[in-house]
């Protein structure tokens, strides 16, 4: 890496994070598998669930999928592998790559839960282009979040349960206000507030980032 | 004995807040009755909650910035006594709403959003205790602390006044302060704000005394 240039570094970084994944492809499948196993384990218990049904279920699948996609971009660094680029690279713009791939990631993982929620759970969407912009704005706030999180508990060793426990309370204003976001996709219904919903989901998105880049120095030292 | 006034103030005040709190003519607000008396507890123990949460961060600021184990002990014993006083702002919360709203729990997002927010602070309690190492503890719980405040302010300040709620003080329910003319409520509300929160404070530095007498090998 013989430019030090910010944004070539991060640049790299991702890049190196999807060569990993698509030459290995085992996070991609298992949460694959994950998804198409939740989905229709909901369809064998419940069959169609109804609209307010189906939307609460959907961002519970959300979320599951993102402690599982998010953490184990963290898990597969080794501790010898974290010292390797802490001599190497600006922690920022370490923590910028993994901010970038874990949005990719969990976009591409949102958009597969809708599609197997719409396969397995019937289609209940009445105005799909706002929804599917909805799971895509939700899918990059929950791996923003969940990025933050997953490398405060790689620090605390490796510990996944851990991530749920941190995650979930700090989660549930989000999950709450892209469930009440999204419902205008179902039913329509008068919000006279969606407005200063969207305003309040991305100021939370800008201040989780904010936040990471100026923790993740810290946290990083060891 | 001079330093220890504020401790006696406490006392006395909390001891004008009970008597006073229970025995003073309120005046009948709606459905509420005598239940209103509940204000004098339920809501000095937010006023405390903020004000430990407050120095658990501000100690988290500090520790991040000198790496001191002094500004750890300070920040944890603080973030463990605001839960315990926003565990109780809860349960006198809730004791009100089953005598005026019908039910314990109820879905009104000012309960929730608390509950969520009470939530957090004891992930960030569980968080300390999977760290053994207390350099590493120190700092990884000092980096979730100022994540936890960051998110706090957004979860009990902006969401509550965003939706509707039942809570007194919110968009369609009127608050208490313009049914109470004679101010005989204030008369008590005020210094129980006081009384409370030099309380929380009193309990604070025990806490933080007890829990530096554990670590004097390392402090010396």
């Amino acid at each position: 890496m013989k430019k030090s240039n910010p944004i070539h570094q991060t640049f790299t970084l991702v890049k190196k994070d999807l060569t990993l994944e698509l030459r290995q492809q085992y996070a991609f499948y298992g949460v694959l598998l994950y998804i198409v196993s939740t989905v229709f384990v909901i369809n064998l218990m419940m069959g169609r669930p109804d609209d307010k049904v189906w939307n609460a279920l959907f961002w519970v699948i959300q979320l599951f999928v993102a402690v599982n996609a998010v953490a184990k971009s963290f898990m597969q660094e080794s501790r010898g592998r974290l010292l390797y680029f802490y001599s190497l690279v600006n922690p920022r713009c370490f923590i910028a790559a993994k901010l970038i791939y874990n949005v990719i990631l969990m976009t591409l993982m949102s958009i597969i839960a809708l599609v197997c929620s719409i396969a397995f759970l019937g289609n209940p969407i009445i105005n799909p282009v706002y929804f599917v912009g909805m799971v895509l704005l939700g899918g990059t706030s929950i791996s923003l979040l969940f990025t933050m999180l997953a490398a405060i508990a790689a620090q605390a060793n490796h510990n996944a349960a851990l991530m749920a426990v941190m995650g979930f309370p700090l989660i549930m204003p989000v999950l709450m206000l892209l469930a009440n976001i999204s419902l205008s996709a179902f039913v329509t219904v008068y919000q006279p507030e969606l407005p200063k919903m969207f305003l309040l989901l991305g100021g939370m998105d800008i201040l989780v980032i904010a936040l990471t880049m100026i923790l993740f120095p810290f946290l990083w030292k060891d | 004995m001079a330093r220890h006034w504020w401790k006696a103030l406490a006392i006395l005040l909390l001891l004008y807040v009970i008597i006073a709190g229970f025995t003073v003519k309120i005046p009948i607000i709606g459905t509420n009755g005598q239940s209103s008396r509940g204000l004098f507890f339920h809501v000095p123990m937010w006023i405390c909650m903020y004000t430990m949460y407050t120095i658990s961060i501000v100690n988290s600021l500090l520790y991040l910035s000198k790496y001191d184990l002094k500004r750890d002990v300070l920040a944890s014993s603080a973030a463990g006594i605001g839960t315990f006083f926003g565990v109780l702002g809860f349960a006198t919360g809730t004791l009100w709403a089953t005598y005026t709203w019908g039910g314990t729990l109820t879905d009104d997002p000012k309960q929730m959003c608390t509950a969520i927010a009470i939530l957090i602070y004891m992930a960030y309690l569980v968080l300390r205790m999977s760290i053994h190492d207390l350099d590493k503890r120190a700092r990884i719980s000092a980096v979730f602390n100022i994540f936890a405040f960051a998110l706090l302010i957004p979860l009990t300040y902006i969401i509550p006044r965003m939706v509707d709620s039942l809570h007194p003080g919110s968009a369609t329910t009127p608050g208490f302060a313009s049914k109470d003319t004679d101010g005989s409520m204030k008369l008590v509300l005020y210094p129980a704000f006081i009384g409370w929160t030099l309380l929380s404070v009193w309990i604070f530095t025990l806490v933080v005394r007890y829990r530096k007498l554990q670590l004097k090998n390392i402090f010396k």
